[in-house]
Order: structure tokens, then sequence, then C-alpha cells
């Protein structure tokens, strides 16, 4: 299963038959496991690496750090899902660290993401502090270079 | 005006030339061609190891080593040899450090081979056995080895090549270009036509890491009464993706690795010191980038023979190095024609099979050193082609 997902996580659009083949599995078993791995969450879903920058359109993304204050019993986790819950929170993260909390947040302007932070964000109870930080430029993302493509330097040879 | 013709030495005007530049050079010139060409891993050296050797520079470690290679280098070796294919060497007396294992097939050769000598060569193979045994004035007989065989060297072939000229057996496996291996089985059979016999083996073992399967690979040296007769060559181009390092050592009886040793010395002096400061650390800590490339060759290769078997070119399973070797003989082409038109018309480069010898000939040699999606590309442009030919 380990090696299915590796091999989805690299590239969600290879056909079920190329994929069985590299796993030496039959595509009617790789279906089956891509059903398992679904029904047991392992997968949460398959999305397009979009470099948006080229594309022309505007966005705008920033990285928050969060100081929260944890509760007793249960610790970030009521704090983490209240922030996972909004729909402009791309992806909520506990670090170890300096801080608690790194959310990651899109938008199309700056502006909207500082209304977010300071009407939504920071009035929550159990937030303490917020440090935002807007991202300037993509280079590489989930493993794919996004300013420059490596050029294949090597030599036809018979070696 | 001086005549080059009349004074260039007529043994190195003979060696076989590689005869495909041109092609290359074709195709290089293409900008939309998609290569499934190289014979060098896609992967980058581990860092570990690219680390070593920047810090290696940054302490000034800028000169000559010792002949044989650095002690430490030679030690490692030993061990890693020990630890993943049971062999044993003596780090201080069997093991010398090479520029990449293609010096230590030239030494080998030219160690032991004498004019008249004979040079077994199993074919297809590696381009280089055939021109170095010429230029040492021996004579290369060549043992095809056939798909029905799944490309492996039998035996009873082998029986048959031999006369009392015989000095030499090239033993390249896993093969460059059919990816073919040979098990222990195999192994036990070529160790008992050669037993009681003079004949040396030089075990080119590059590709050893890159075996595919439940079975690891099996050098001849381990077989009962073969270390005594063995040459093994191998180096750290394509296990550690280090092919521009140019680092490979040889191993074998001491009497064979002084005299390589000897010639080494006075021809090169010492391998690239940088090198051997960077591969210390290949050898000791990387057997885990080993095994994680290994499995990505491995999910392509699987992709690949099914791809071409599906497209009617039958491919044999390769289990070893990093191509595959499907028959074209179903198009009614050479090799060099379904190579040059495939290049022609869908700009995909492939190595015509009969570059390694002539019973390549009706095959291509096609490497997974390239990403998936690469492969993709490039098996979809093959099957159009394919198609494309069948009809017409």
């Amino acid at each position: 299963m380990e090696k299915l997902l590796k091999i989805l996580e690299d590239n969600a659009r290879l056909p079920l038959e190329d994929i069985a083949a590299m796993l030496g599995k039959s595509p009617a078993e790789v279906s089956a496991m891509m059903d398992l791995a679904r029904a047991q969450g392992l997968i949460k879903g398959y999305k397009t690496l979009v470099d948006w920058e080229k594309a022309g359109v505007n966005r705008v993304e920033a990285v928050i750090e969060l100081h929260v204050s944890p509760k007793k019993s249960r610790g970030f986790d009521d704090i983490a899902t209240t922030i996972a819950s909004f729909d402009e929170v791309e992806s909520v993260l506990l670090m170890s660290g300096g801080y608690d909390l790194q959310l990651t947040i899109k938008g199309k302007t700056f502006q909207e993401i500082a209304l977010f932070v300071a009407k939504r964000l920071s009035p929550l109870d159990d937030v303490l502090s917020t440090a935002t930080h807007f991202v300037l430029r993509t280079y590489k993302r989930e493993g794919k270079l996004f300013q420059s493509e490596e050029i294949d330097e090597r030599e036809l040879t018979v070696l | 005006m001086i005549d080059y013709d009349r004074l260039l030495s007529p043994r190195a005007v003979a060696m076989r030339p590689s005869g495909i530049r041109k092609f290359f050079d074709l195709a290089a010139e293409m900008s939309d061609c998609i290569s499934l060409g190289v014979g060098e891993p896609d992967f980058k050296t581990p860092w570990a190891v690219r680390d070593a050797g920047i810090e290696s520079l940054e302490l000034g470690r800028t000169r000559y080593t010792a002949n044989a290679g650095l002690k430490e280098l030679r030690i490692q070796i030993s061990r890693y040899l020990e630890r993943r294919m049971d062999l044993r060497y003596d780090p201080m007396r069997q093991i010398l450090v090479t520029v990449g294992g293609s010096e230590a097939i030239d030494l080998c050769v030219r160690a032991l081979v004498s004019p008249g000598d004979e040079v077994i060569i199993p074919e297809p193979s590696f381009v280089c056995y055939d021109p170095i045994t010429t230029l040492t004035g021996g004579t290369v007989v060549p043992v095809p080895c056939k798909q029905e065989d799944d490309f492996r060297l039998k035996a009873a072939d082998l029986k048959a090549a031999i006369t009392p000229k015989t000095k030499l057996l090239i033993l390249p496996f896993p093969n460059n270009p059919t990816g073919a291996i040979l098990e222990k089985q195999d192994l036990e059979e070529i160790a008992e036509v050669l037993r009681g016999t003079d004949i040396m083996v030089l075990s080119d073992e590059i590709y050893a890491e890159l075996t595919y399967g439940t079975e690891k690979h099996i050098s001849i040296a381990t077989i009962p009464g073969m270390a005594e007769r063995t040459i093994l060559v191998n180096g750290f181009s394509k296990a550690y993706a280090m092919t521009g390092w140019r680092l490979g050592y040889a191993c074998g009886p001491e009497p064979v690795i002084k005299l390589m040793t000897k010639i080494h010395q006075l021809a090169i002096m010492s391998a690239p010191t940088t090198s051997q400061y960077a591969a210390i650390v290949a050898m000791r800590d990387c057997d885990g980038e080993i095994e994680r490339m290994r499995e990505e060759y491995d999910q392509r290769r699987r992709y690949l023979v099914k791809a071409f078997n599906d497209m009617g070119l039958t491919c044999f399973e390769p289990k070893g190095a990093f191509y595959v070797f499907p028959c074209i003989k179903a198009l009614g082409m050479t090799s060099q024609e379904f190579c040059g038109t495939l290049l022609q018309e869908k700009h995909v480069a492939l190595v015509p099979g009969d570059a390694f010898g002539e019973s390549g000939e009706g095959y291509c040699r096609v490497s997974y050193a390239y990403s998936v999606e690469h492969l993709q590309e490039a098996v979809k442009r093959i099957r159009a082609f394919v198609e494309e030919h069948t009809k017409a």
C-alpha cells in the first residue's frame, strides 16, 4: 500500500493500468487498493499543482504563525479544529519550536488576508498572538520546480 | 604534409567504432527530442556523498592519493563487498581504486591479454570490451546470448567457444544493454566449465545493485573455486548515481591486482582524490539511498516491459541494470532503420541493438533512467510509430 500511495502522491494522473504494471499487480487489485485507501481515509483527495503566477492570475498567499492557549483536556485540538473549519485556511499544522500552529491562507488580495487575520483569527479567545508572512514567490512546491525547469544535461551514449 | 593515416597505430585505428555518433548528433539538434538513450542515472548523487566531496576540498585534500587508492576507501570497499555481496577481499593487497569501472576493465585486459590470446565476450554487451581487447592484440570470440535464454550466457555455448588460446572470459552481468542477469544455477554451470582451466574471468558487476525481484545479485566470485580466477570490476557510477565522479574499483587475486596497479600507477597515477573522499561516505552510509533508487527503477522497469509488450514489440523481462531490450523484428526493419526512422518521425532517440554487437540486431536498447512522465510521453510516441508502420 505504501508504494501505491507514494506513486499517487507523485502523480495522481497515471492510468490505472500503468500503476498496476509498476507495482506488478493487476488493475483490479490496484483499483481495490485505491478504494480501500479512500475508505480508510489514507487518500484525502486529488489536486492539481497550478503555477498561478505563470497563468497570470493574482493570488496572495500567507503563512501565519499562531501562539494559542491549549485546553487542559483537549490540548490544541479544539482551537486547531475551529481554525481549520474556516474556508480561507488551506492548511493547519501543529508545530514544534517557537510557535504552536502554522496556517497557510490564500486570498485574492493582501487586504483580504489582512482582514481575515484581524476580524476572524485574532479575536478568537484562545489565540494569543499572530505573525503573518506573505509569500513573495514560489520556487518549488510539492517537489516540482516552479521558476525553472531542470535541463537534462546527460549525453546520449552507449556506455 | 604529414600523412597521418600512415602514422596512426593500425591497432588503434582497427578498434571497432561506435558507429552511431552521427545518429546522436542528429538527436541533439532536435529541440523536442525525447531521449531514452542515456546510460546513466537520472538521480543526483546522494547529498551526503556530495557534501563529503565538498568537505575534502575545503580541507585542501587536493593531492595525489596512494596509487591503489585511499586506504580508508579500500577498507570501506572491502566492508561493503562483504556486507552486501558476501565477498572477502584484503583491502591492502586485493583492491585497486580506478577511474571508473572503465579503467578497471582496461587494466584487467591489458594485464592479462597478450597478442594471440582469445577473449570470450558474450553479446550483446557494453561496447568497450571488444576494442580494448583488439588494442592489446587479443582476439575477440563473441558468444551470442539469445532472447529465448533470457539473454543469459549458457554454459554449453561458453564451452563450445573455448580453445587452448582462451585467456579471459568477460562476464558482464547484470547486462548492458539487455538487462539480463545470471542466477546461481547459471553461475554454477559456468564455474563448472571454468574450474580446472587457466581461464580468468573479468566479472563486470557495475550494475550489481540494480537487480530486481526477490533474489539479490550473486557474484561469480562467491562460487567455490572462482574467487582465485575472477577479477571483479565494480564502481560508484550506477548504484550511487556518481557517473561524473569517475570512480570504480577492481578486486581479485593479488598478482593480477598488483600488475594492474603497476599499469594504473604509470598511466593514471591515482584516481581523483575528491571522488575518493566522497566515495568513502557512499560505501559507508548510503545503503538506504541505493534501495530508494532501486525501488524507483523497478517501477519504471515494470511499466516499460508492459508498455512494449502491449504495443506488440516483445520484450523479455530484464531483472537488472536500467534498460529494457525490446525486439523490433515485427516491424520488418533493421535496428538502425527502426531507430533512425523513429528519430526522424517521432523525435524519440533509442539506441539500436546492433551497437552492442551483431547479436543485438533486431532489438533496441531503451533506458529507464528517466521520470515516469518522460517515459509516458516516449511510450505514446513509440506506440503511434508502431501503429503507423504496422498498418503500412
